[in-house]
């Protein structure tokens, strides 16, 4: 999560900045799925033989939360195509000059 | 049409997703905006159905597929929420409204479909943040809103493209908030087993001590709710957003978008952690009130030394949000029925300002700033005035129902013996008069002499419902303070289930 | 007609007169005699709600529920009904004087002017008969409002500075001051209403009262205690007119009203004065009557030296309400009306000078006395009156007010209300020495503008005839504690 967040503050590429966010939110993601776990719990299909399943619902919640990511990232790297067009590149520190040259 | 009161929870929130979906790739520029007014009447229509529903039955439990909590997801209406509710639909429906000539200067003729299908979309999850009774929906709902949002700020873009930069910033520091909200609910669904928040409260009254792993989860979800509700220091998003993104979207989100995040906010500390009375305490007079102070001031005085009025609306609005947090960090019943009321109150005076910048932005197809509106109170006379009346009710005159909002602030801080805080809210009060005074002074104290325009009625109409409702609601404010009442009592005094 | 609808239709006989300046601005004789006719009328209605307070009527009416315990009510209180008379009866000259002043100074915008005028007005009235202290703060806001395009009326950069000063001073006193006192009453006891003995004996912590006192007297930003006195100068840079009615009368006294009318209806004078509450004010107010005499005294520019002695005049009725005696009190009322009369014609002379000679500076006025007797004749009428010499009605509320003093034991007032005449002497009279002594040294063209100079005599002949009437005054007076 702490590698998400690093990630995402201290690179100066916006592509770079959603894989930070991708990261971090694939460790959430992951964090809920450990909790699923029961011990000696197997996957949650339905078998004949008598079973210890492990929690399905958190694996329900990560599927939401995963496409919602995904949303997110494919939000996020349209955008990053459109400063492109409109900046010439999508490093933030040539960005903030070029703001500040045309606000002079 | 028996399906349109039975499931009336679920189509207040259902019927713009549909509809977004329908409009999405029509081609024409008119018909998206005509089809997205009859959705939003029926939904006022829906809306005000769940009010009578809610005053006979008291609450309303819509369970989704007719699967039981805690395995199905919930809806709740009730006396807390309806308020907002009715004031949202009502909202939605007049910007909406005012939109269709200033939102389609804005952008592409072509993409008007492409456009209301998003504004749709944002109504119909903003919608569902208010009316979800569980937590993890909270964050679809929150997600989906954040992500129409996103791109309904983007489109500004063709006006000033550092719109594309404060989407991209708002979506990355929106997503960081709403992942720590997720990491949240992990923690509080690993210790109790259970999303639906009735079902919450009543397996967190086990641990009544209170576990490490429920204040972390509390923790997680509160700040990042707070990201998301722009409560500063967490804000900076919220100014490039507000001011790059088109006038009518700017219009929308100001108003409402992170006020329905603070009810949610208001109701997880009050109904949902209830039990652990010290860690709330600790969270409310440590975090949340000083960082709310911190806000009144810091938005009031950024706000006055900006030049560009949406911006300095932004930080306004940032001040704002402070004095709702405020409110609600009193922990008691005054301080949330002052909370709601300055919620309902602010949506229709942000709301009214930013519409009638918004025109100002239309006519001039420019950014607006202090010196770009000089003279505009006698080129614009109708829509000026009415900026008067909303600016007039932010600082907090009397008639206008700022002015309610300000007093029952002052009653709350008063009964809580924070007189130092009444002090400061005082002083801030008059500092919000220079930033509203220095409009006042370019709209009609400049030395531009400048003949008057006849001005758009789609547009000054609009604005004046906004408007005399201010008045109205400054002089009869019984309305609004009732429902808020009702809101506070509902949390206060008990679980309402 | 019914005394409820009186009320109202006294109030919009203002705006009336506002919107028929704005309908008629075309043909500016009639756009200007609305000012003149509306005076009339109003005047007509406050001596008959007047006449009739002093018959013990009752004239009030309520219109809406505004917060819990508080209505939208006009009500019109003795001291109310004193204020309302002189500020309708001096609105009649004052619109008289305007015509001439105005054309003779040949200012423009003239229709905004009347129309602004009017509306300032409308808020004196409504202060003056308002029912409880929340209408009387709508309307205090409304007449800083209103008088805002007054003072910067001329529209240049010295104009906007001053409003500039003017309204933060006004605006930031009352929201910070003025309004939170104003909810600190109310929480405390759950009602605004003017009642007679006021509303805070028993039900407010009497610890806390001189601090109460303290938000009001600073939060009433109009009464121009020091050191919120500083927009009064500021606001000289307005035409005089508005000097003369609205500084000299409606805003100034306004303020003082307010003081006074929160003091004997909200607090209680008996409250008061057995807690102490207001010793510093006493204090405070004598030093502000000194100071700014003395400033006064520093001053040439005859405009900037008649404020700092309005401020000082204000000081006067300030002290009275602190006093809280009753001599002290009839005396700071009756100051509302004396210190009126005499400072508009003071204001009225030197607008006249203005308007006719040119000329500003009291250094400048060398001889003018012979070429414009009249307006110096009433000039020192009016002086007169103000440092309180009989036969003039300024004597008679110097009088009482040092009667308060020694009533209240507090001989030192009574000696500073002494040094303060002295001072006035020599400042008020000073213009006139200078305008009298020598010849002029050259010849100055005099615009004829007889509108502007007549008024001035006829107050300055009413502050004399009024003296003559202090027995129907003190009957009045008396009342003012009862309501």
């Amino acid at each position: 999560m702490v590698g998400g967040l690093f990630i995402i503050i201290t690179s100066q590429n916006y592509i770079k900045k959603i894989v930070g966010l991708a990261i971090f939110q694939t460790s959430v993601f992951v964090f809920f799925v450990s909790l699923a776990k029961i011990i000696d719990g197997t996957a949650p299909i339905l078998m004949k033989v008598e079973a210890i399943y492990s929690n399905p619902l958190p694996h329900v919640l990560i599927l939401t939360a995963i496409v919602v990511g995904v949303a997110t990232s494919a939000l996020g790297l349209a955008l990053v195509l459109q400063i492109y067009k409109n900046y010439n590149t999508i490093e933030e520190k040539e960005i903030e000059a070029e703001e500040l040259k045309s606000e002079r | 049409m028996n399906f349109l009161i039975d499931d009336a929870p679920a189509l207040v929130v259902v019927l713009p997703l549909i509809v977004s979906a329908i409009i999405a790739f029509m081609p024409s520029s008119r018909w998206p905006w005509i089809i997205s007014m009859i959705t939003l009447v029926v939904h006022l229509f829906i809306s005000f159905e769940l009010l009578s529903m809610v005053q006979t039955s008291g609450v309303i439990l819509y369970e989704f597929g007719n699967w039981q909590p805690p395995w199905g997801i919930a809806f709740k209406i009730d006396g807390i929420n309806i308020g907002l509710q009715i004031i949202f639909s009502s909202f939605v429906l007049i910007t909406t409204f005012y939109s269709r000539k200033i939102f389609l200067s804005e952008i592409h003729p072509d993409d008007s479909g492409k456009a209301y299908s998003l504004w749709l979309l944002a109504v119909g999850s903003l919608n569902g943040i208010i009316l979800t009774n569980d937590i993890f929906n909270l964050f679809v709902f929150l997600e989906i809103s954040a992500l129409s949002s996103i791109s309904l700020i983007a489109l500004g873009a063709g006006m000033n493209r550092k719109a594309l930069l404060a989407a991209f910033n708002y979506l990355i520091i929106g997503a960081i908030g709403a992942t720590f909200y997720v990491i949240g609910v992990g923690f509080a669904y690993s210790m109790t087993g259970t999303l639906n928040m009735s079902d919450l409260v009543i397996q967190l009254s086990q641990y009544s001590t209170g576990q490490l792993a429920i204040f972390a989860g509390m923790s997680f979800m509160l700040i990042g709710l707070m990201v998301k509700s722009a409560v500063f220091p967490l804000h900076l998003w919220l100014p490039p957003a507000y001011s790059y993104a088109p006038s009518a979207v700017s219009t929308l989100f100001a108003a409402l978008a992170t006020k329905a995040i603070l009810y949610f906010f208001v109701r997880l500390i009050y109904e949902v952690f209830t039990f652990y009375d010290h860690y709330l305490i600790i969270f409310l007079d440590y975090v949340l009130m000083p960082l709310s102070v911190s806000a009144i001031f810091v938005g009031t005085i950024i706000a006055i030394y900006q030049d560009d009025i949406k911006k300095l609306l932004a930080y306004s609005s940032i001040a704002q949000i402070g004095y709702i947090t405020l409110a609600f960090s009193m922990n008691d019943q005054s301080g949330i029925t002052a909370g709601f009321i300055h919620i309902f109150n602010h949506a229709l005076i942000k709301g009214g300002l930013f519409m009638a910048i918004g025109y100002f932005a239309f006519s001039s197809q420019d950014r607006v700033t202090l010196s770009s509106i000089n003279g505009y109170g006698q080129k614009y006379p109708i829509t000026s005035f009415a900026l008067l009346i909303c600016g007039v009710s932010l600082i907090g005159i009397p008639l206008t129902n700022g002015f309610v909002s300000k007093l029952y602030l002052f009653q709350a801080l008063y009964y809580n013996h924070m007189f130092i805080t009444i002090a400061l809210v005082a002083i801030s009060s008059a500092l919000a008069v220079i930033y509203f005074w220095k409009i006042v002074e370019s709209l009609w104290f400049s030395s531009i002499k400048t003949k008057v325009v006849s001005e758009d009625p789609a547009i000054y109409i609009p604005l004046w419902i906004v408007a005399i409702s201010i008045i109205i609601f400054g002089v009869f404010s019984a309305p609004i303070v009732e429902l808020a009442n009702m809101a506070s009592i509902n949390l206060f005094g008990g679980i309402s289930n | 007609m019914s005394n409820s609808s009186l009320i109202i239709f006294g109030l919009l006989v203002p705006l009336l007169s506002a919107l028929g300046s704005y309908v008629f601005q075309k043909n500016i004789n009639l756009r200007d005699s609305f000012g003149v006719i509306g005076g009339i009328i109003t005047f007509i209605i406050s001596l008959i709600i007047f006449d009739g307070i002093q018959n013990f009527q009752e004239f009030s009416i309520s219109l809406f529920p505004l917060i819990q315990g508080v209505d939208f009510t006009f009500r019109v209180t003795p001291l109310g009904s004193i204020f309302s008379l002189v500020a309708s009866s001096l609105w009649i000259l004052a619109s008289i004087y305007t015509i001439g002043y105005m054309r003779g100074a040949a200012e423009d915008n003239q229709t905004r002017f009347v129309i602004f005028y009017s509306i300032a007005i409308h808020a004196a009235l409504a202060i003056a008969w308002s029912g409880n202290l929340l209408v009387l703060f709508i309307f205090y806001e409304i007449l800083t409002f209103s008088t805002f395009p007054l003072v910067g009326h001329k529209q240049n950069a010295e104009s906007q500075a001053a409003g500039r000063v003017y309204l933060s001073i006004l605006v930031g006193t009352s929201l910070m001051l003025f309004l939170p006192a104003i909810f600190w009453i109310w929480f405390q006891t759950g009602t605004l209403d003017f009642k007679s003995g006021g509303i805070l004996d028993g039900k407010f912590p009497t610890e806390y009262l001189s601090f109460l006192v303290a938000l009001l007297v600073f939060g009433i930003g109009k009464a121009a205690i020091m050191p919120i006195h500083r927009w009064l100068p500021a606001a000289m840079v307005a035409p005089t007119p508005v000097s003369a009615l609205l500084h000299a009368v409606a805003v100034v006294k306004a303020g003082v009203f307010s003081f006074l009318v929160v003091v004997v209806y909200i607090i209680g004078p008996e409250y008061l004065f057995e807690s102490k509450a207001s010793d510093w004010l006493i204090w405070l107010a004598s030093f502000t009557i000194l100071a700014s005499s003395i400033i006064a005294i520093s001053k040439d520019d005859l405009k900037a030296r008649l404020a700092y002695s309005t401020i000082s005049q204000l000081s006067y009725i300030i002290l009275g309400a602190a006093l809280a005696t009753t001599f002290a009190i009839k005396g700071a009322s009756f100051h509302i009306i004396t210190h009126a009369i005499g400072k508009i014609t003071l204001f009225f002379c030197a607008g006249a000078i203005y308007v006719t000679a040119h000329v500003k500076k009291i250094s400048q006025l060398n001889g003018l006395g012979y070429k414009t007797p009249l307006i110096f004749f009433a000039y020192t009428l009016g002086a007169l009156s103000i440092i309180g010499v009989p036969p003039f009605v300024g004597s008679w509320s110097k009088f009482y007010l040092i009667l308060g003093s020694l009533e209240a034991d507090y001989l030192f007032v009574a000696i500073i209300l002494g040094i303060s005449s002295l001072l006035n002497i020599y400042y008020l009279l000073e213009p006139v020495f200078v305008g009298f002594r020598k010849k002029l040294t050259k010849d100055i063209h005099l615009t004829n503008a007889p509108l502007a100079v007549w008024p001035p005599v006829v107050t300055g002949l009413g502050c004399f005839v009024l003296f003559f009437f202090a027995n129907y005054f003190d009957e009045i007076i008396n009342g003012v504690l009862f309501l």
